[in-house]
């Protein structure tokens, strides 16, 4: 019988859990949408969709691989695409590994299959500010992947029930990336990176195709970033901390 | 109808998606870092977070070309701007989404 008070610390997981989730939560509707109602129209069932979103839950990836799809590609050509396109999920995951320091072998394992651009970017921060643990990651894992999975099947059901754009919805993923944009500058050293990081990511996304310029970009500027760490320590120094 | 294929897809996609998100966790996690790749692992969210944000904001088209006047980018100042003032999540994503949606309403 679980106590009274362990009952309690799991409903506040959860609860916190699901309260960081929302803004995920929230953007992935309309793109959850647009993905499944462009599957349908490529000849995907909504239970095809839902297997899809379940097995993979990458965004970016099954885009490209319903297009691919339609356009008559095979099996291996697509899944060697869809490698390339998430090989910045290997950046993320060794960064949030710091943050998981110790975890029994099977929660990690549990732990990188939610790892999105989002909930890396969300969990990450939380970890940063205290009061967050693996299992409030993990909350915000799972239920930003069911937002997902409902989200691409509801779309693949042809039906959009909240109209295009509404209330400017789409913009909602923009914002949140920016505000954790912002709780990440902790010092000079970090706006510096981060400006290395964007510049590079445009130059680099306008001279090449595909979405490799995001892992070129980010190592050129970290690897930058502890260059001038190194050389002047003073810029290095991050607020806050010891 | 799910047809073989599709399934072999699915499984395809799922393996090539969770090894990279599961190799470093299941490598890093159980070790100790030497210093130089915890502070250069320290520099990646920032450097991530904004080589995802900024191409989005000022480049489009396929293939990709600078566009350096769009809503999204219109909106992206005041937003950054609140952030930097407020450091609220909620109120950054709910004030992004709703000029978002006046932007498109008068400038669209």
């Amino acid at each position: 019988m679980p106590t009274p008070a362990a009952t309690a610390d799991r409903t506040s997981t959860l609860k916190d859990g699901i309260r960081a989730a929302w803004p995920i939560c929230l953007g992935y509707v309309p793109i959850g949408l647009a993905f499944g109602v462009l599957a349908q129209k490529a000849g995907l069932s909504p239970l095809a969709i839902g297997l899809m979103s379940v097995l993979v839950f990458a965004g970016s990836s099954q885009f490209i691989a319903v297009a691919m799809l339609e356009a008559g590609s095979g099996i291996a050509a697509i899944v060697a695409t869809v490698f390339t396109v998430n090989l910045r999920h290997l950046l993320m995951s060794s960064a949030i590994s710091v943050c998981l320091k110790g975890l029994r072998r099977r929660w990690l394992a549990l732990f990188a299959y939610g790892i999105t651009d989002e909930s890396f970017a969300l969990n990450l921060v939380r970890f940063r500010e205290g009061n967050w643990d693996w299992k409030r990651a993990l909350t915000v894992n799972h239920v930003t992947n069911a937002f997902w999975v409902v989200s691409t099947m509801i779309g693949g059901l042809g039906g959009t029930f909240i109209p295009a754009h509404a209330f400017g919805i789409d913009y909602a993923l923009m914002a949140m990336f920016l505000c954790l944009l912002v709780y990440q500058l902790r010092g000079r050293l970090y706006v510096v990176t981060g400006l290395i990081a964007g510049i590079a990511a445009v130059a680099l996304s306008l001279a090449i195709p595909g979405n490799s310029y995001i892992v070129a970009a980010s190592v050129i500027a970290a690897t930058a970033g502890l260059y001038i760490r190194r050389r002047y320590p003073k810029i290095g120094q991050a607020k806050g901390q010891a | 109808m799910i047809s073989q294929d599709y399934l072999f897809l699915c499984l395809g996609m799922g393996l090539v998606t969770y090894v990279p998100r599961w190799v470093p966790l299941f490598a890093l996690s159980q070790r100790t870092l030497p210093r130089w790749l915890e502070e250069w692992l320290d520099l990646i969210p920032v450097a991530i977070l904004s080589a995802l944000i900024l191409p989005s904001l000022v480049t489009a088209g396929e293939p990709r070309q600078l566009s350096l006047w769009n809503i999204d980018l219109l909106v992206a100042v005041p937003v950054l701007l609140f952030a930097l003032r407020t450091r609220s999540l909620g109120g950054t994503v709910v004030l992004g989404m709703a000029l978002y949606w006046l932007a498109g309403k008068f400038l669209g």
